[in-house]
């Protein structure tokens, strides 16, 4: 059983390790930072510039967590601060289905109604055109993915906050929502940053869903309605044609190793803030 | 001395934001069930479910996707097996082996978190490479060993939140009477946490059905039932995928009614888990 | 000549679901004296309290019937505004909240949301709050620091001064000594008896002997019942119920 306690460890340490190393025939031929800042991509050419899929990745999970932060924390502290007790039990539930529904399934949802509305009704709106397979419909399709993961978070932080003190910022006269502010907010606020993060983490991994509605086109995006080819989507879409072309399976693990060790940074990120939050409640 | 307007106005305010976002959240998780739902209408018949996909299939002519069913039914059930295997002895293991600041164990949880962030299509290239360093081909076998170690942290932590309640002194109840360690974790401790063990293994399972990104790689794919482990899989997420691919509307009909059939299974495990999880909150102590 | 009283409970009934915690109290609080509410715990003393300062509405499934009267004014009444009558009283909890912010914030946070803006003032403010509590000295030169830096008496005298802040006219205190020491306990007692010079003082304890310390009149509560209420030294001498006489001797607690 000792033995068996160390697989996760063992795990993380192999993922690192094997992607690392088959991505080294790619790393051969460009430095990493001239790969990832390399900004054309012709592999046929042998040219593996990632600077299009990573503005693309950063594009998709910027215009999630604008839409995606407010929604949810103003939920959660409703759920927490202001619902009766009815609403918040039936709403909770909600949330967690939201969190299960299969990656494939929003995709295959966002390709019915969010690209649509996107390139039918809000492009034209800013005079704009766009086929609706674009950053914005990723990015809302994403975003109501990543409300479970920041509700979740931010409800848990909320209730750690001591009835004591929302008591007494009421007993001095303050409105709940004065109490929300200056009290559940500022002593939540470490709690809520690690939330983002980890909502920021999800969005950054997500493949299925927004791939089916991003266009997938490997050119620096210029605006919110253009497509675009977030990371996790080059990583799918061609592993196909991974093994026929020289060095472009290397340069898929490559694109997956980036995709790992940021998300392990922000994960870890996170992980460290909430365990000093705990301490603090301790 | 009244509540100044300013203060009250900037409440109601936020109320009417508040209520909003909430509203959206709820009306989201609706609007996409109805959807996939309505959609899947012109194309949900009983052939659907219990034929596989005969020649022609993604240009229009007949079939089912009883490959996918099934395919995903055997991968899932045995990843969400091979997962239970690896998951459950590491959580006993650090709950009632490990003094509680050993080294292994802190380290062991962080692993658990760091491998709960990874994105599923990281775990789909590391499943690829497993693939080609042990001499695999895109198989059921391949398949079920990537969404295994996929579901590894999401059910080990789910374990982990039941089995740290069981309460210390229930343990040492046991160990007084001369139970083994290995005994008490067994007869015991899984006994006291089973619901709330059955329910991580069903989140788990319902997580490892949904999932492509990690199958992509590593299943394959199929027209024909699961045959052996060697052989490429379907999967119900693949199906989806490719049958939307396709320019054919009426293969794209097919396509929604996949998706219905997986959100189905995928809600009914959910509520499965739920039901499971008041069971076993009733009898416990708050 | 009669005591005016400040607040005047009638007939309060108050029930969390289906358990009555709190019958048919009726109850006239005196004028800038301390009343001391005193009972064994689980009785309803600190309930009572919160429903003076209508904290017990945002409990789930609570029910109140009966009306407080401060000044002449029901504060359960249907046009009333809850944050202009938790002005009117200061509270002191068990535990000291302090909020999380400076310890200048913490004082001035009252007055801030109820729209004093003028940094002099709110100064000068902070300052006196300080004085009245007896904690100025000690905190003059880290007014900026966090408020959780000080210690436990400290932030109790701390809580007493923000309280003070928002010019209350009456003084809540549940339990406000329990989780201090000796020293700071006689601190704040002391500070007590000095406000209600210009403040009524209510306070919640079940240490009979504080009771004696400070109290000018008593009110008994029971499991939920308003026993005996009266003078203090009527009280301790001549106990008309026998439970409180029970409950002075030790024999109940």
């Amino acid at each position: 059983m000792l033995v068996l306690a160390a697989v996760p460890g063992l795990l993380v340490f192999l993922m690192l390790f094997g992607l690392l190393s088959r991505s080294k025939a790619i790393l051969a031929l460009k430095s990493f930072t001239g790969l990832l800042f390399g900004s054309a991509w012709h592999p046929l050419k042998g040219e593996f510039g990632f600077l299009p899929f990573l503005a693309g990745t950063l594009w998709v999970t910027l215009v999630a967590m604008v839409i995606a932060v407010p929604v949810s924390l103003l939920t959660a502290v409703y759920l927490s601060e202001y619902a009766p007790r009815v609403i918040r039990e039936f709403t909770k539930p909600v949330v967690d289905l939201l969190a299960g529904i299969p990656s494939v399934v929003y995709g295959v949802w966002g390709m019915l109604m969010v690209v649509p509305f996107v390139g039918n009704v809000l492009a034209p709106l800013f005079g704009v055109y766009s086929s609706g397979y674009s950053i914005l419909s990723g990015g809302i399709v994403l975003a109501i993915m990543v409300f479970p993961t920041i509700i979740h978070v931010a409800l848990e932080v909320f209730s750690a906050v001591p009835r004591e003190l929302r008591e007494t910022s009421l007993s001095l006269g303050a409105t709940t929502w004065e109490t929300v502010k200056h009290v559940v907010l500022r002593k939540g606020l470490q709690g809520i940053i690690a939330a983002v993060v980890l909502g920021v983490s999800r969005a950054f991994g997500e493949t299925m869903a927004v791939l089916m509605v991003v266009g997938n086109v490997a050119r620096l995006p210029k605006s919110v309605f253009d497509p675009a080819y977030p990371l996790p989507a080059l990583i799918a879409n061609n592993y196909g044609e991974m093994m026929s072309v020289p060095r472009y399976d290397s340069a898929l693990m490559f694109a997956a190793l980036v995709l790992l060790l940021v998300v392990l940074v922000f994960n870890l990120g996170a992980r460290f803030i909430l365990i000093r939050v705990e301490r603090k409640v301790e | 001395m009244r509540t100044s307007r300013r203060r009250r106005l900037e409440e109601r305010v936020f109320k009417v934001l508040m209520l909003a976002s909430t509203v959206i959240v709820t009306a989201s998780l609706l609007v996409i069930v109805a959807t996939v739902v309505v959609k899947s209408l012109p194309a949900l018949r009983l052939s659907m479910l219990v034929q596989t996909p005969k020649g022609g299939y993604y240009l229009g002519k007949e079939g089912g996707i009883l490959n996918a069913i099934t395919g995903s039914l055997y991968l899932a059930s045995g990843a969400t097996l091979l997962a239970v295997l690896l998951s459950l002895p590491v959580v006993l293991y650090i709950n009632l082996y490990a003094r509680k600041k050993s080294v292994l164990a802190t380290f062991t949880r962080f692993s658990l978190d760091v491998l709960w962030g990874i994105p599923s299509i990281v775990f789909g290239a590391f499943g690829f490479i497993v693939m080609m360093t042990l001499g695999l081909r895109a198989s059921l076998l391949a398949g079920i060993i990537t969404v295994g170690l996929l579901e590894i942290p999401i059910m080990a932590r789910a374990m982990d939140e039941v089995i740290r309640l069981v309460p210390v002194s229930l343990t040492e109840a046991s160990s007084s009477l001369g139970a083994t360690k290995l005994e008490t974790a067994l007869k015991v401790v899984v006994r006291q946490a089973l619901p709330g063990i059955l329910t991580a293994v069903l989140i788990a399972f319902g997580r490892g059905i949904g999932d492509a990104a990690s199958v992509l790689f590593t299943a394959g794919f199929t027209d024909s039932l699961p045959r052996s482990l060697f052989q490429p899989a379907a999967t119900l997420p693949l199906a989806i995928f490719f049958q939307l691919g396709t320019p054919f509307p009426e293969v794209q009909e097919r396509a929604y009614a996949s998706a219905a059939v997986l959100t189905l299974i995928i809600l009914a495990i959910s509520l499965g888990s739920r039901a499971l999880i008041k069971r076993f909150t009733r009898h416990s102590i708050k | 000549m009669e005591p005016r009283s400040h607040l005047r409970i009638r007939n309060l009934n108050v029930s969390y679901g289906a358990q009555q915690v709190l019958r048919n109290v009726t109850l006239e609080v005196p004028d800038r004296k301390i009343t001391v509410i005193i009972g064994p715990s689980g009785c309803g003393k600190t309930t009572l309290l919160k429903s003076l300062n209508r904290l017990l509405d945002s409990v789930d499934g609570v029910r109140i019937d009966g009306q407080i009267f401060v000044d002449d004014e029901n504060i359960y009444g249907p046009d009333v505004e809850v944050t202009h009558i938790r002005k009117k009283m200061g509270l002191l909890s068990q535990k000291p909240q302090v909020l999380p912010m400076s310890v200048f914030d913490n004082i001035a946070y009252g007055p801030k949301i109820h729209g004093q803006r003028d940094k002099k003032r709110l100064r000068a403010l902070v300052e006196r709050e300080l004085r009245a509590a007896g904690l100025w000295d000690e905190v003059k030169d880290r007014l900026h620091e966090p408020a959780s830096r000080l210690s436990v008496g400290q932030q109790q005298r701390l809580c007493l001064a923000r309280g003070l802040a928002v010019e209350p006219e009456i003084i809540l205190g549940d339990e406000p000594t329990s989780a201090l020491d000796p020293q700071s306990s006689r601190i704040v007692e002391q500070r007590l008896i000095a406000l209600k010079a210009d403040f009524t003082v209510i306070v919640v304890t079940h240490i009979l002997r504080q009771a004696r310390r400070i109290a000018d009149y008593l009110a008994f509560l029971y499991l939920g019942e308003l026993v005996e209420h009266g003078p203090a030294a009527e009280f301790f001498a001549n106990p008309r119920d026998p439970r409180t006489r029970a409950y002075i001797t030790g024999e109940i607690s």
